[in-house]
């Protein structure tokens, strides 16, 4: 073991931590203004106005909570798991923070060029789950244990539907590398797979809804029944870290539907002559994160607009609908390849 | 050392220890979390043996739902620790000879058997556009694809059976028909009837709303 080979490890592993630093930021920057962005919205949406006293139009109202959430203690409830209980919320927020090394901002602008890009995807979605688990049963608290047991149900159960969505992707794409899966998208607005794999992104959307604990599908934390769910003990930054995970969980389910079906990086107008060339310096990742954007807007509007699911009819959607759906319209994809209806 | 190396026997130490913890640590949740320790770690040397379908499924699939629901089940019960640790001193040395046993017949196997590594050239490094899952799939829907659907089939039978040893028969049903629920509109349950107005003499109205009032 040589120095100039330490020097080398220890140069990629800055660049590596340099890079990830330029990820992260960014995103726990965007969570505390969707959560902003969030209540301005359902505000407007119910009559309101929503938070306006902290800054100027309440601009500085998510630096106010994020202060107050600091200062607060972080209170360990008496016959708790006190392990466990810490590390509950990092287990919940790590995969959600991991699972962005394979996201792609551009062509190449991408941390993790890997080729399993989508399983990784999968992978770290379905490792989340047990931060909620072990939030649970840590806290020593039967509606916390509850809360955790509906949700790890629910999300295990979404996981399923979610992943044969995918699956759907990966046929047309032949990849299962995002980056891939993008350009295999290129040639404008109809050859993005939202078209040939529509049931497939109603699946998808709507399981990725219901994977992030979001309203209608806020079981997890239904207060008129279990008070707050799996997070009802945690206080202060513990409980913040719950907060983060599930926002920054909205904003990769966005961001991963635009990747998957909405030709991520790609512009709309590509192949529309005189609108291309106009449109040409707007950079990709722009394109990006105005989709993203666009799901995230509509995570928004659905929480404003539908009352919460009752657990059984949760369960039926799932298993029952979407699942059958899936399975149905996969054979129907490899039609459409096989008759090359894609090209 | 390399880089592989270092990452092989940290992740291999996490193994070692995690599992020694499933079978030592008193609490069963514990146990079965560090179940999932030891999953993890052992995907890692996985990554490492270029199998990263492989690895990624083991996330996937053991972690992210086997565990889970094998979590649930250990979660509820309500284990007595006490019983379970009489007798331990008696079954000991049965114990320790049968894993001997175990051990040594795993360590004849891997350095002088049938699996030794002095029977197998060493494997070559995979260029990194190689795809694992492409591979995979060729071979399992080609040179194995009657083995693959049997499996396949087993566990369908599994799935059945185990539904039909909890399946109770449709008597005694309550469940709810949802496209009997969905169908149902105003017409067929709500039924306006038109008649005269009603008009009742005002009497002893007076009494009761002082009585209201005093309640107040």
């Amino acid at each position: 073991m040589s120095d100039v080979d330490f020097v080398d490890w220890a140069m990629t592993l800055i660049w590596i931590l340099v890079k990830i630093v330029l990820i992260i930021l960014p995103l726990v920057l965007a969570v505390a203004y969707a959560t902003y962005a969030e209540r301005k919205l359902i505000g407007y949406m119910q009559l309101r106005l929503g938070p306006n006293r902290v800054g100027p139009k309440g601009w500085l109202q998510p630096i106010a909570d994020t202060v107050k959430l600091i200062m607060k203690e972080i209170v360990v409830p008496q016959g708790s798991s006190k392990v466990l209980f810490i590390i509950a919320p990092i287990l919940f927020i790590g995969p959600s923070f991991a699972a962005w090394a394979v996201v792609p901002f551009d062509a190449g602008l991408v941390l993790a060029d890997i080729n399993l890009g989508l399983l990784y995807i999968l992978a770290m979605t379905s490792i989340g789950v047990y931060g909620v688990i072990i939030a649970g049963w840590a806290s020593n608290s039967k509606y916390a244990f509850l809360g955790a047991m509906r949700s790890a149900a629910q999300i295990v159960s979404y996981e399923l539907a979610m992943g044969f969505a995918l699956v759907g992707v990966l046929m047309c794409s032949q990849s299962t590398n995002l980056g891939d899966i993008v350009t295999s998208q290129s040639g404008g607005i109809l050859s993005w797979y939202w078209l040939p794999l529509f049931p497939l992104l109603v699946v998808y959307w709507i399981s990725g809804v219901a994977e992030t604990n979001r309203a209608p599908f806020d079981m997890a934390e239904g207060e008129s029944e279990i008070v707050a769910g799996f997070h009802v003990e945690y206080g202060g930054m513990a409980f913040s870290l719950f907060f983060l995970a599930e926002y920054a969980n909205m904003i990769l389910i966005s961001f991963l539907t635009a990747i998957m079906f909405f030709g991520g990086w790609l512009s709309p107008f590509e192949g529309l002559g005189v609108l291309e060339e106009w449109t040409a310096w707007i950079p990709g990742t722009i394109w990006l994160l105005i989709k993203a954007s666009w799901f995230l807007f509509m995570l928004f509007w659905l929480r404003a607009t539908f009352p919460r699911f009752r657990y059984d009819q949760i369960m039926r959607l799932g298993w029952k609908i979407f699942i059958p759906v899936t399975l149905v319209w996969l054979p129907v994809v490899a039609i459409i390849i096989k008759a090359g209806w894609l090209d | 050392m390399t880089f592989q190396v270092i990452v092989f026997y940290s992740f291999a130490a996490w193994v070692v220890f995690s599992a020694l913890m499933v079978i030592t640590s008193k609490n069963s949740v514990k146990a079965a979390l560090f179940l999932v320790l030891t999953f993890a770690s052992a995907s890692v040397i996985w990554l490492l043996l270029e199998a990263e379908f492989l690895a990624l499924s083991l996330i996937v699939v053991y972690v992210g739902a086997v565990m889970v629901l094998l979590l649930f089940v250990v979660m509820m019960m309500d284990i007595d620790y006490a019983a379970l640790r009489q007798g331990f001193v008696k079954k000991l040395p049965f114990a320790i000879a049968a894993s001997l046993a175990f051990f040594a017949l795993l360590y004849f196997f891997i350095t002088h058997g049938e699996f030794s590594a002095v029977h197998f050239a060493q494997p070559e490094a995979k260029s990194a556009d190689y795809s694992n899952i492409k591979e995979l799939g060729r071979v399992m829907y080609t040179d194995y694809v009657i083995a693959f659907e049997t499996a396949a089939v087993i566990l369908l039978v599994a799935i059945i059976s185990a539904i039909a040893l909890t399946f109770r028969g449709r008597k005694h049903r309550k469940a709810q028909v949802i496209s009997k629920q969905l169908a149902a509109n105003k017409r067929n349950r709500l039924k306006i009837v038109s008649m005269d107005a009603v008009v009742e003499e005002p009497v002893s109205q007076v009494n009761d709303v002082e009585e209201e009032g005093e309640d107040k």
